[in-house]
């Protein structure tokens, strides 16, 4: 019998200690490399102009100030278009993009999942494909597109091929196949419920995890949205563009440049955090068990 | 496979009609999408008479859907569409979103690769062969230095950041839900958070105020400061970290999610079966069982692996010094959107996609050999 060690009041199966050991060394020496970037965004941000360019340049701050991002916003308000109005955009892009993605690709991702309809390989086999097709060609065939339906220059030219997002989809596809026993489905069916109903009372809470990864990955993608080519209009651009140009200004703008990438990069890791505790809570109070 | 899923239909369908007895008399409007139930549902306020009936008749129906042999793929391809009717109005939303804006494109970019279309010439040919091709691979050489510097970059970028996800979310794993959110968010954080990979130029900036440089020429160890993102010989490895400081990405993610979905039961079992160690339980089972989400992960390194090309740009330059960094996705941003030769752009687009395709089906062939 071997000897049972115990970890979290949990019995410890096949687990030697020098490979626990080795593991921790290998997680501290990645997660140094990984976080002493973000970490010099963040000191970079809280230096003084005069200690921006000291040398050599330090990994600490010795008068932190929040200088820089006050003098971000006095560049902001400056700004022709009202700076909140980039904040709406960005906003409302990303929420009208991540909710649509969310309603198709998942209703979508169930139907070629859990459905043995005819034709659902090959649309699946195109969604696969379509993963790996450079968006920077397709941008031209979707301007044509878009300026026939009259949406150049109109938020929705954004909004509308996000919800057309692969990426979900696939994503949800493929964790629906891991995650759902067809017998559950079929039970569901057989007691009455309608294809819609079992697609939203018993498979959509059995894949929380994977559209909350659903949601963070459009958020990610339609908040870092920068310049497009089918926006023209200055009151419709958005945030990361608002910012990119301040950024743009050069050394006298370093510090509020420094602001302004920690700002950007702070929405997107707390909405991160927000979705990850829950998903931690789901897997927690799952207790796959059918 | 495929037979599998047949077999499943028809023992759906065995069973759903054996259910239907008792939900006849109750009206039920949603069972089942089979059409043997819509039949059902008219009659249904009946004598017990015409129920015995239709027990027959059910019967008889029940014979006719089961030997499939008896239709051709044709009828039975309608059958089966009409039955699960349901499935087609469910993806249609999502299909017309995509086919319109990710699958039209693709087939325009095709057709176009076959046209020297140019948007700032009105006078284009609608077909010139394959003079797009033979110019790329035979006169273009810096389109053969971009696969080249393509192919390089993704075979150490692809692998690596992949076999990187897979292990810190694997090791992660078993830690305690609070201390793996924490790692989870400060590996993940550097590929969400936007334009902060810039900081990369500032660390390995030209002047002596960077970082990297201020430390170096602090200690000594140069006499002057090093052009880091503009010097042929530290570009490319340098856009290859900061790759791989980024790639922790959506795989990574899907990785932590679906391990945490395997069964732990599994585990146990193996344990008393005779594995003796973690290596042993990762190939054996936790890989088998991540399967869907390994292939993912592969997707997201190929396409992330080859299409990494704003990021270069963003450090070293457009175009980067020497074309020391110029990768394929360079050549289509030079011709797609600086020089509008949608034709020419659209065949190097095509072959990029041929090249990542190819990658995916090696991988697939590779993760197919996993756990035996």
């Amino acid at each position: 019998m071997q000897k049972m060690r115990v970890r979290n009041h949990q019995v410890v199966l096949n687990r030697s200690v020098g490979g626990d050991a080795g593991i921790a060394f290998f997680l501290i020496i990645m997660g140094v490399f990984m976080f002493l970037p973000m970490y010099y965004v963040i000191i970079q941000s809280l230096k003084p102009l005069d200690e921006l360019w000291m040398f050599p340049p330090r990994f600490y701050v010795q008068h932190p100030s929040f200088k820089n991002f006050s003098d971000l916003f006095t560049l902001l308000s400056d700004s022709w278009v009202p700076f909140s109005r980039y904040i709406f955009n960005t906003v409302f892009i990303t929420a009208m993009g991540t909710f649509g993605n969310l309603l198709f690709s998942s209703l979508a991702a169930y139907a070629i999942s859990k459905i043995p309809f005819p034709g659902r390989k090959g649309c699946f086999w195109i969604i696969q494909r379509s993963l790996m097709f450079t968006s920077t060609v397709t941008a031209i065939a979707n301007f044509l597109t878009l300026s026939t339906f009259g949406l150049m220059d109109n938020l929705f030219a954004i909004i509308i091929p996000a919800w057309g997002s692969s990426m979900g989809l696939y994503l949800m596809k493929q964790f629906m196949d891991s995650s759902i026993s067809d017998d559950v489905l079929e039970s569901a069916r057989l007691d009455g419920c309608s294809e819609f109903k079992t697609f939203w009372v018993i498979a959509m809470p059995m894949v929380k995890p994977a559209w909350l990864t659903l949601i963070i990955y459009s958020f990610q993608g339609l908040w870092n949205t920068g310049a497009s080519q089918y926006i023209f209009s200055e009151q419709l651009k958005t945030l990361n563009y608002a910012i990119s140009q301040i950024t743009a200004g050069g050394i006298a703008r370093a510090g509020a440049s420094a602001a302004a990438t920690v700002i950007m990069m702070i929405v997107p890791i707390l909405v991160f955090v927000i979705t990850q505790s829950n998903i931690i809570e789901t897997m927690a109070s799952s207790g796959m068990k059918d | 496979m495929e037979d599998r899923i047949d077999k499943n239909n028809d023992t759906v369908m065995e069973e759903s009609e054996n259910l239907q007895n008792s939900i006849v008399n109750e009206e039920s409007e949603a069972l089942d999408n089979t059409e043997n139930v819509n039949t059902e549902n008219e009659g249904s306020e009946v004598t017990t008479e015409d129920a015995a009936a239709e027990d027959q008749n059910k019967k008889k129906e029940k014979k006719k859907a089961v030997s499939r042999k008896d239709m051709t793929m044709a009828q039975w391809t309608w059958h089966e569409m009409k039955r699960n009717k349901i499935a087609y109005l469910m993806i249609a939303p999502f299909m017309f979103v995509f086919i319109l804006f990710t699958v039209f494109p693709v087939v325009l970019s095709l057709v176009l690769s076959f046209t020297n279309f140019n948007m700032l010439e009105m006078n284009w040919e609608m077909f010139i062969g394959i003079k797009n091709y033979t110019r790329l691979f035979f006169e273009d050489d810096i389109f053969l230095l971009a696969c080249k510097n393509t192919l390089v970059f993704a075979m150490i970028t692809g692998p690596v950041s992949y076999i990187l996800s897979f292990l810190v979310a694997w090791f992660i794993n078993e830690l305690s839900p609070r201390i793996r959110a924490v790692i989870t968010l400060i590996f993940y954080a550097p590929s969400i958070s936007g334009s902060v990979y810039l900081i990369w130029a500032t660390l390995f900036s030209d002047d002596a105020y960077g970082w990297v440089n201020g430390v170096l020429l602090d200690l000594g160890m140069i006499d002057s400061a090093i052009l880091w993102f503009h010097d042929e010989k530290y570009a490319m490895t340098l856009c290859i970290v900061v790759a791989l400081w980024m790639s922790l990405g959506t795989a990574f993610l899907s990785f932590i999610a679906g391990l945490q979905t395997i069964n732990k039961s599994l585990f146990e079992a193996a344990a008393v079966d005779g594995i003796k160690n973690r290596w042993q339980e990762l190939w054996y089972i936790t890989l088998p069982m991540m399967r869907p989400q390994l292939m993912f992960g592969a997707v997201m390194a190929i396409t992330g692996s080859f299409g990494f090309g704003g990021v270069v740009t963003a450090l070293c330059g457009f175009p980067s010094v020497n074309y020391s960094c110029h990768t394929i996705m360079h050549c289509l941003d030079d011709y797609g959107s600086t020089r509008w030769e949608v034709g020419y752009a659209s065949a190097i687009a095509f072959v990029l996609f041929m090249i990542m395709i190819g990658a995916n089906t090696l991988v697939n062939k590779m993760l197919s050999k996993v756990g035996q």
